[in-house]
């Protein structure tokens, strides 16, 4: 890129240019499946650069590959943090086919996801080990948090020394909960949201510049 | 005089075979060949209970191997416990000795565990028969 062109980019674009993608911090959206975690990616994104990630479904397992989105600068109180955002699909240890039929899937197609999901799990998992700097972690609020893929993957997280953000996300909903992921994750910061219908959204953003800056 | 009591008749789809593996046992041997003697054992129906559970490393590469095996009509995916939780608040024993505790770990087939339920004192499961 020549000189003027560069003049016309955005600073922290350029910035973003200078230090190269090593200076940029990878943050991994992570929960269980359906907890919202690509409704919110989509949400930051749009907030940030206008276009969304990925698809979003009632159906789990809608997101079977990990998808990333680079340089999203968001930008807090005079300061600027650029993250590269990636959405991956909803950990789980076991598939349910039949869950797929009653959503009217037919036998090929329910098969077919369940596959996809299951590569995409691995996948996620294998991400967490190697590209991820920080992680999102994406809790449905009506659901109870005491389960053991929850504590195991805060358990990894944990191992590897990765800043987490812990998010009651649905807080929308009747039976939402948020107090009960508070009491769940205490050595953690956890905070209420609704990615769907975005509410507070500020006081994240907020928080994702001071914990991932 | 007592009668004898007579066993009932089992017959191996009605027998749900549980497994406790003890400590020693687990430290023999490497994180690959745990995972894989978990998995072996889930999938043939059994129940697997470790002493000592496993390590955060090792569970991660647990639920990766897990769904990498994992077949429309075959293996369902696991089931699993550890007890106790880990501690809500880190303390003071703990952050001394790291996270070596010894962790009780319940592993089952996902689709014959019904329900896996757990509180601080105790691990319940409903495993039904194949
Ligand atoms: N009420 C409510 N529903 C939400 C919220 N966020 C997401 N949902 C709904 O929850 C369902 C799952 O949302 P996704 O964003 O696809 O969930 P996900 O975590 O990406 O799911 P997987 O990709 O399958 O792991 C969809 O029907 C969303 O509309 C929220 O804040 N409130
Ligand atoms: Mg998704």
């Amino acid at each position: 890129m020549g000189i003027i062109g560069k003049a016309k980019t955005r600073i922290s674009d350029s910035v973003n240019a200078l230090i190269g993608d090593d200076g940029t911090a990878r943050i991994g959206i992570y929960g269980p499946p359906n907890a919202g975690k690509t409704t919110l990616a989509n949400r930051i994104a749009r907030d940030w650069t206008g276009e969304a990630m990925g698809a979003e479904s009632q159906i789990p397992h809608e997101t079977r590959r990990a998808h990333r989105k680079e340089d999203i600068t968001i930008e807090r109180d005079g300061n600027s943090v650029t993250l590269d955002i990636v959405d991956t699909p909803g950990v789980t240890t076991k598939v349910d086919y039949d869950e797929f039929t009653e959503f009217g899937m037919d036998k090929d197609d329910a098969v077919e996801r369940s596959r996809e999901a299951t590569e995409g799990v691995a996948e996620a998992m294998h991400w967490l080990k190697e590209d991820i700097d920080g992680v999102i972690y994406v809790l449905d609020s009506s659901l109870d948090p005491f389960t053991q893929v929850n504590t195991m993957l805060t358990g990894i997280i944990e191992s590897r020394d990765l800043p987490i953000l812990i998010i009651a996300n649905k807080v929308d909903l009747d039976d939402a909960n948020p107090g009960r992921i508070d009491q769940a994750f205490p050595q953690h910061e956890t905070m209420p949201l609704s990615g769907l219908e975005g509410e507070n959204m500020d006081e994240m953003y907020s928080r994702i510049a001071a914990k991932f800056g | 005089m007592p009668e004898q009591i007579e066993k009932e008749p089992t017959e191996p789809q009605e027998t749900v075979q549980i497994d406790v593996i003890s400590a020693a046992r687990m430290e023999e041997m490497t994180s690959m060949e745990k995972i894989h003697f978990i998995l072996d054992g889930v999938r043939e129906g059994k129940v697997v209970i470790l002493e000592s559970g496993l390590s955060p490393e090792e569970e991660s590469k647990l639920i990766e191997v897990t769904m990498t095996e994992i077949s429309p009509d075959g293996f369902s995916g696991i089931d699993i416990e550890t007890h106790p939780r880990p501690a809500a608040k880190p303390n003071f024993i703990n952050k001394l000795f790291g996270e070596e505790e010894k962790k009780l770990t319940v592993i089952g087939p996902a689709n014959q565990i019904q329900t896996l339920h757990k509180d601080s004192e105790l691990i319940s499961a409903l495993v039904s028969t194949k």
